[in-house]
């Protein structure tokens, strides 16, 4: 059993670390916003798959333009990111300014429900659109950097078995930990981070500090909502296909990530989606080697949310979260 | 506003006339009309299909008119639209079974819509032959009207481990499923029947249907190193499987059911589709000489070229032509009850119809149904017929 677990260690950490990043940067966005607006705000998950889409269509334009041969891979995944960041931060903003910001003063569950129905509303636009356009909401493209790599673990010796990886994973990987330490850098090291922080910790005290709050909430939204499309771009790129309905489970488990981390907390997020991914990854490799069949992979969700429950009893602000005390 | 009576006007013109048609037709000839009905969707998303069906039970019965006059009656064919909602095709059946010159239906398409609809045609007595039809409720029911001449859902599975096991070879094959009633139930079929044919089966896994990552399962499947992977489920997961797996050089083959038997699963998968297999309750009617020669007169006749269920449907027909001849000659060249049609309809035997042969069994099921078993030889829908498993 032991070296059943160890031959497929490589592979899954390979796995859990591509599905965890994606997990960490939707977790990311989640994050930003909570922390800025208590506001937990659920059509992010609708943000990153319509990043995915932005990112397959300006993709499938190149490719019947024939641009796609005359320029560099690099330029254009470059390009396709750009052109979905920039439109899903943009769509974040307009969602702000839309169904969040007249219902900044009413109760926080108004807000929510809101945020609900923008979830829905973006669903099943995209998915008008896409059939509408294709005939099918089940979109996939042609993949940039799509030739298979294999990382000889078997050569250190012991049991453990070679890691099968596209040259694409390493490329979302790379990025998403780029997008991350860059997001890390803004907020700690810039005028407009500080801002934020400051925001976040008191909107009022920072609003009389000459800080316009409206405008940094709409660039929290508009960063938040740039690296969900982002990662939406690396998600299509790395599995080809993208569907209108992509961004509901992947959603709820980046929100656990950013829970597990402790909500509000950016680094806490990053933690929370690497382990998600791995925790996943593992379970649906191994369950059923450790239970002799009896509980398959398919309880591999049931895994991950169990972890998610345990640390909550015991640390209900979550890892990395500061405990809050309730204002009076 | 004055476009609007005109066209009123001239459809009503138009009626009247079709109307006054319609009764001198019946007035002139001696010769008693029988009518044969067809119920399959003619508009809407699986148009195609179902006028596949149309137009090949048409194709018989104008063959087969100059015989039935020869008898003294006139054939005549009246297609229906069920739209592949239940609500209209039980509606249909009620128009029919009023008409009482409507002796026998070729259809329906979709066992949802033949399931509600056949409990009126019992009613009635009318038999319904369906060339189509695969869910095991449709003839479970035991109505004496129901017949089918392809294969029901439940012999997809043991017939897909037939292949799996006896054409390929298979020993040790790892069988995942997407926990939808459809994927386990081929799933597990399939899984039973390969047991008691003698594979191992070295792991059986669940998936969840939306999900795109299915890398867990694919590295359960390295480790085990099975020789046959069988997917039961969808396409879109099926497609990102074959693709991940091939990625990861898993070399084995992977088989489906007729749920990754379309175009989305070669769009899904890419160039990795190359050498999946499925089955598929229909054959590839241009295999055979004869086939070809009636595919070739079919296009000709009707500027289309055949749909999978066009050549099932000319078979429906034609069985259902044989029967009432027969229960005409039992009658002394009379009109025959529909309860008649229905009981000679039932007892068909051995019946050489281009597709398929056909024997009834006391439930409406064919002895001879097949499974077909197909191979994606290149990255294009639909794949190749390399195999066919009978009962």
């Amino acid at each position: 059993m032991i070296s059943d677990l160890l031959h497929s260690l490589p592979q899954v950490l390979v796995d859990g670390l591509t599905l965890g990043a994606v997990y960490a940067v939707v977790a990311i966005g989640y994050t930003l916003v909570y922390g800025i607006l208590e506001l937990i705000n659920f059509a992010h998950g609708e943000i990153f798959m319509s990043g995915a889409f932005i990112g397959t269509a300006v993709m499938l334009m190149f490719e019947s333009a024939g641009w796609l041969g005359a320029m560099p891979g690099w330029l254009a995944y470059m390009l396709i990111m750009a052109a979905a960041m920039l439109v899903t931060g943009l769509m974040g903003v307009g969602i702000e300014r839309v169904a969040y910001r007249p219902l900044r003063s009413a109760p926080k569950l108004i807000s929510l429900i809101s945020a609900i129905g923008v979830s829905f509303f973006l669903q099943d636009l995209v998915r008008f659109i896409a059939e509408l356009s294709t005939g099918s909401y089940l979109i996939s493209s042609s993949t940039l950097y799509n030739d298979n790599l294999q990382l000889r673990v078997s050569k250190l010796g012991g049991s453990l078995g070679d890691a099968f990886l596209k040259t694409n994973t390493v490329i979302l990987i790379v990025v998403a930990v780029l997008l991350m330490v860059g997001l890390d850098l803004f907020v700690k090291r810039t005028k407009w981070g500080i801002a934020m922080r400051a925001v976040a910790q008191d909107r009022e005290t920072a609003a009389l500090m000459s800080i316009n709050v409206n405008k940094v909430i709409a660039l929290t939204f508009f960063i938040g909502s740039a690296l969900g499309g982002a990662t939406g771009v690396l998600f299509a790129q790395q599995y080809g296909t993208v569907d209108p309905f992509i961004g509901y489970v992947l959603g709820i488990k980046a929100f656990t990530a950013a829970v597990l981390g402790g909500i509000g907390s950016i680094r806490g997020a990053m933690f929370g989606g690497l382990f998600i991914g791995m925790v996943e990854m593992f379970a649906s490799a191994n369950l059923g080697v450790l239970t002799s069949g009896n509980f398959g992979g398919e309880y591999k969700d049931v895994f991950a949310f169990a972890i998610l429950i345990v640390v909550l009893i015991f640390k209900p602000e979550g890892l990395f979260g500061k405990a809050v005390k309730e204002k009076v | 506003m004055g476009m609007k009576k005109v066209w009123i006007a001239s459809m009503a013109v138009m009626l009247a006339a079709g109307l006054l048609a319609a009764c001198g037709n019946n007035g002139g000839s001696d010769k008693k009309i029988i009518k044969i009905a067809s119920q399959s969707p003619l508009s809407g998303g699986s148009s195609v299909q179902g006028e596949a069906i149309k137009l090949g039970a048409q194709m018989a019965l104008e063959e087969r008119k100059a015989e039935f006059e020869k008898l003294g009656f006139d054939l005549q064919f009246t297609p229906y639209d069920d739209q592949a909602d239940p609500k209209k095709g039980v509606a249909n059946a009620e128009t029919i079974a009023a008409d009482k010159q409507i002796m026998a239906i070729v259809g329906h398409m979709n066992s949802g819509v033949a399931i509600p609809s056949s409990v009126v045609y019992d009613k009635y007595g009318i038999p319904m032959v369906s060339p189509s039809n695969t869910a095991t409720e449709v003839t479970d029911r035991k109505l004496k009207v129901v017949n089918r001449i392809v294969a029901r859902d439940d012999f997809q599975g043991p017939a897909a481990a037939q292949y799996a096991v006896n054409t390929v070879g298979a020993k040790n094959i790892f069988v995942i499923q997407d926990k939808t009633a459809y994927g386990q139930g081929l799933a597990d079929a399939f899984k039973s029947e390969a047991e008691k044919l003698g594979a191992t089966i070295a792991g059986y896994e669940a998936i969840t249907i939306g999900e795109k990552d299915f890398n867990g399962v694919i590295t359960q499947i390295l480790s085990k190193k099975p020789d046959f992977i069988f997917f039961g489920g969808l396409y879109a997961e099926a497609g990102q499987i074959v693709k991940q797996a091939r990625d990861k050089g898993v070399t084995a083959p992977i088989m489906g059911g007729d749920g990754i038997d379309t175009a989305g699963m070669v769009e899904v998968a890419g160039d990795k589709v190359v050498g999946t297999l499925y089955t598929s309750v229909s054959t590839d009617i241009t295999k055979t000489d004869a086939g070809k020669a009636w595919a070739d007169a079919y296009k000709q006749k009707f500027g289309k070229n055949v749909d999978g269920y066009s050549a099932y449907a000319y078979d429906c027909m034609n069985l259902i032509l044989n029967a009432l001849k027969e229960a005409i000659e039992a009658n002394d060249g009379d009109l025959p009850t529909r309860e008649q049609v229905r009981d000679q309809v039932r007892a068909t035997k051995d019946f050489e119809g281009m597709a398929t042969k056909v024997t009834f069994d006391d439930k409406g099921d064919n002895a001879y149904a097949k499974v077909f078993v197909y191979e994606f030889k290149a990255a294009s829908y639909p794949g190749s017929l390399i195999s066919e498993v009978s009962k």
